[in-house]
């Protein structure tokens, strides 16, 4: 990822020495192995530090929330379809961005990648297909398709949707036959089961939010949880509390969220968020042909009403 | 999510239509009756 690093710092120089942006907002090398930070530039020496590897899992249009100013941003496939969510939910204008888009060959599950050692990892490198992992006592190269984040492996708008410029050709899009093979074994359990398999899913959340401060979809000024006049959500760890608040997050994704898997890579007791939101995106697939952040063209199908409109389940 | 599908009901009513808003009600029931009192999501407060 060589390359893209090197194009990413040569474009960010670039655009902030001729002032066409206030600032870019990239990755830089995080301060552990297997970790990309959040970074931004307002500088051209800043712009030095971005980098671009397998770790860059994160969701950059988190930050542009509400954004008044020029900016740059280095987008990804599933970032870049955020942006559009964001432009079309009036978040930021789409003059305000210089899109920097970045086909994308997937991001490493840094929980499976931990999980083949028994050591704290000590130092991570990678070339196009094979990273290198350094433990204490060991050293091993990993295929990265064996290690690609479970979002990744379904994903099949690797490429930025919009962009200004790109920082390599574009890649082969995935040809997925079976997106959904997750939900469908959810949705064949019983009530019972499906019950279990959520409390098992949720038992060790500790309620500390980054699912949500990560996701690019929750910029509510006030979020539910934090509201306390009226209060509709306990804030302990009754576990009805803390189901209320995943259920009440991810209805709110409904049509929305991108499957960036965000939330999971900010989960620090490695819960699979996505059960929750992947069912949503399924539906919003299968009832109205929606899938989010794809056009700058079309209204989300929960923000509009059509008389064909499915409506069986109304007796 | 876990809930069993006989709790959750929608329907179009209008205020003008009482008979129809008996009829629902009471199918309703009867549907909820068959899967027993709720247990799930249902938070306990000690007093």
């Amino acid at each position: 990822m060589d390359s893209y690093t090197t194009k990413i710092r040569e474009l960010s120089a670039n655009l902030l020495k001729d002032e066409k942006v206030d600032f870019i907002i990239g990755f830089k090398q995080g301060t552990i192995p297997m970790a990309a930070s959040p970074h931004i530039a307002k500088t051209s020496e800043q712009a030095e530090q971005f980098i671009w590897d397998n770790n860059c899992r994160i969701n950059l249009a988190n930050y542009l929330t509400s954004r008044k100013e020029k900016i740059g941003i280095i987008a990804k496939g599933c970032d870049c379809r955020n942006i559009v969510t964001h432009i079309i939910e009036n978040k930021i204008k789409r003059e305000q961005l210089h899109i920097i888009g970045v086909p994308c060959n997937g991001m490493i599950d840094k929980i499976k990648v931990s999980s083949l050692f028994d050591e704290e990892i000590t130092g991570y490198s990678e070339t196009d297909e094979v990273i290198t992992i350094k433990t204490l006592s060991d050293e091993k190269n990993i295929n990265k398709t064996e290690v690609l984040k479970s979002n990744c492996m379904t994903c099949t708008h690797r490429n930025p949707v919009i962009y200004d410029e790109l920082v390599a050709d574009l890649v082969e899009e995935q040809q997925i036959e079976d997106q959904f093979s997750d939900v469908r074994l959810i949705e064949e359990m019983t009530a019972d089961e499906k019950w279990n398999h959520f409390d098992n899913l949720l038992k060790n959340c500790i309620r500390c939010y980054a699912c949500r401060n990560a996701c690019p979809l929750c910029y509510c000024p006030t979020c539910f949880v934090d509201e306390s006049g009226p209060q509709w959500v306990g804030k302990g760890q009754d576990p009805t509390d803390i189901r209320t608040f995943h259920y009440l997050r991810a209805y709110h994704c409904a049509g929305r969220c991108t499957d960036c898997g965000a939330c999971v890579e900010a989960c620090p007791m490695d819960i699979n968020v996505r059960d929750f939101t992947r069912k949503l995106n399924k539906d919003s697939l299968e009832i109205y042909g929606w899938e989010a952040g794809l056009t700058l063209e079309q209204r989300p199908p929960l923000d509009t009403f059509t008389p064909d409109d499915p409506n069986d389940f109304i007796k | 999510m876990g809930i069993e599908k006989e709790r959750l009901h929608f329907s179009w009513i209008s205020s003008a239509e009482a008979t129809k808003f008996v009829d629902v009600v009471k199918e309703v029931t009867q549907i909820v009756e068959t899967v027993g009192p709720n247990n799930k999501l249902v938070k306990k407060i000690s007093a």
